[in-house]
């Protein structure tokens, strides 16, 4: 590793990475995303936020959008003040009805426990400006996770 | 996916010995649970100390953990770090589970 007396650590203003639509690559790009933030001012919290709505957004891309059939994932990671605005982009299929689910809470009834549907409460309840838009055959959705 | 077992008295600690459940793991963590489950014990605690991230679906691997076991047996939760707490209790999956801080002591590893 490079001595970095008198240099400034790199912390790049934008990331982008593009990876394949299956889970391995996900863990794997989360990872990046992580290290590559490493030397930038943006907090543990902010980064751990960070890892895990874009682990709901890009699990069910990989889900749903591609269908467990593969396909290619874009995403960019831009600081922005203290906190991040995170875009991702996928050729999938579109949202259901071109909207974002609406992310309710799945009961907790004992008797009848969810064993699924928590991943868009996660991501309304952890982002904020949530955006989504089917652009020809892509779907971008954009967010913002304030500083913290 | 490693997953170490230890019997005490009515009682079975299982040590997830792994920092995340994921997507990419959430179906084997559950396959090794049902296999590991096949004794019978009234309570199993689930130790989620080494694990730094869960994500939903790993949340809902473990809530269909609980399920397996069937009516006549309990899963709780031990030593959950900061980030998967705060999983459960966004989804409120806090309220269903009973949460110690940590694992039973006798049954801790030495290291």
């Amino acid at each position: 590793m490079p001595a970095r007396t008198g240099a400034q650590p790199a912390c790049p203003r934008r990331l982008r990475l593009v990876f394949p639509a299956d889970p391995l690559a996900v863990r794997q790009a989360l990872h990046d995303l992580h290290e590559g933030l490493r030397d930038c001012p943006v907090s543990p919290q902010c980064r751990a936020t960070m890892e895990l709505v874009l682990a709901e957004v890009l699990n069910n891309v990989v889900e749903h959008a591609y269908a467990d059939r593969g396909g290619e994932i874009e995403i960019c990671v831009q600081r922005s003040g203290g906190g991040l605005v995170c875009c991702v982009a996928d050729s999938g299929r579109p949202m259901p009805h071109g909207a974002l689910p609406p992310g309710d809470l799945p009961g907790t009834d004992a008797a009848d426990l969810p064993e699924g549907g928590f991943g868009w409460h996660l991501i309304r309840a952890l982002s904020r400006d949530l955006d989504y838009r089917r652009e020809g055959t892509r779907n971008l959705l954009r967010f913002h996770l304030p500083a913290m | 996916m490693d997953i170490s077992f230890e019997h005490s008295g009515d009682m079975v600690v299982a040590r997830v010995n792994e920092n995340r459940i994921d997507a990419a793991v959430a179906i084997q963590f559950k396959d090794r649970m049902r296999e590991l489950l096949q004794t019978a014990a009234p309570v199993v605690v689930l130790d989620l100390s080494q694990v730094a991230f869960l994500d939903s679906s790993g949340l809902g691997a473990v809530v269909a953990v609980m399920k397996l076991l069937g009516p006549g047996r309990r899963l709780e939760l031990a030593g959950l770090t900061p980030g998967v707490l705060r999983v459960f209790r966004l989804t409120r999956m806090d309220s269903v589970f009973t949460i110690h801080d940590a694992a039973p002591p006798s049954l801790r590893h030495a290291g």
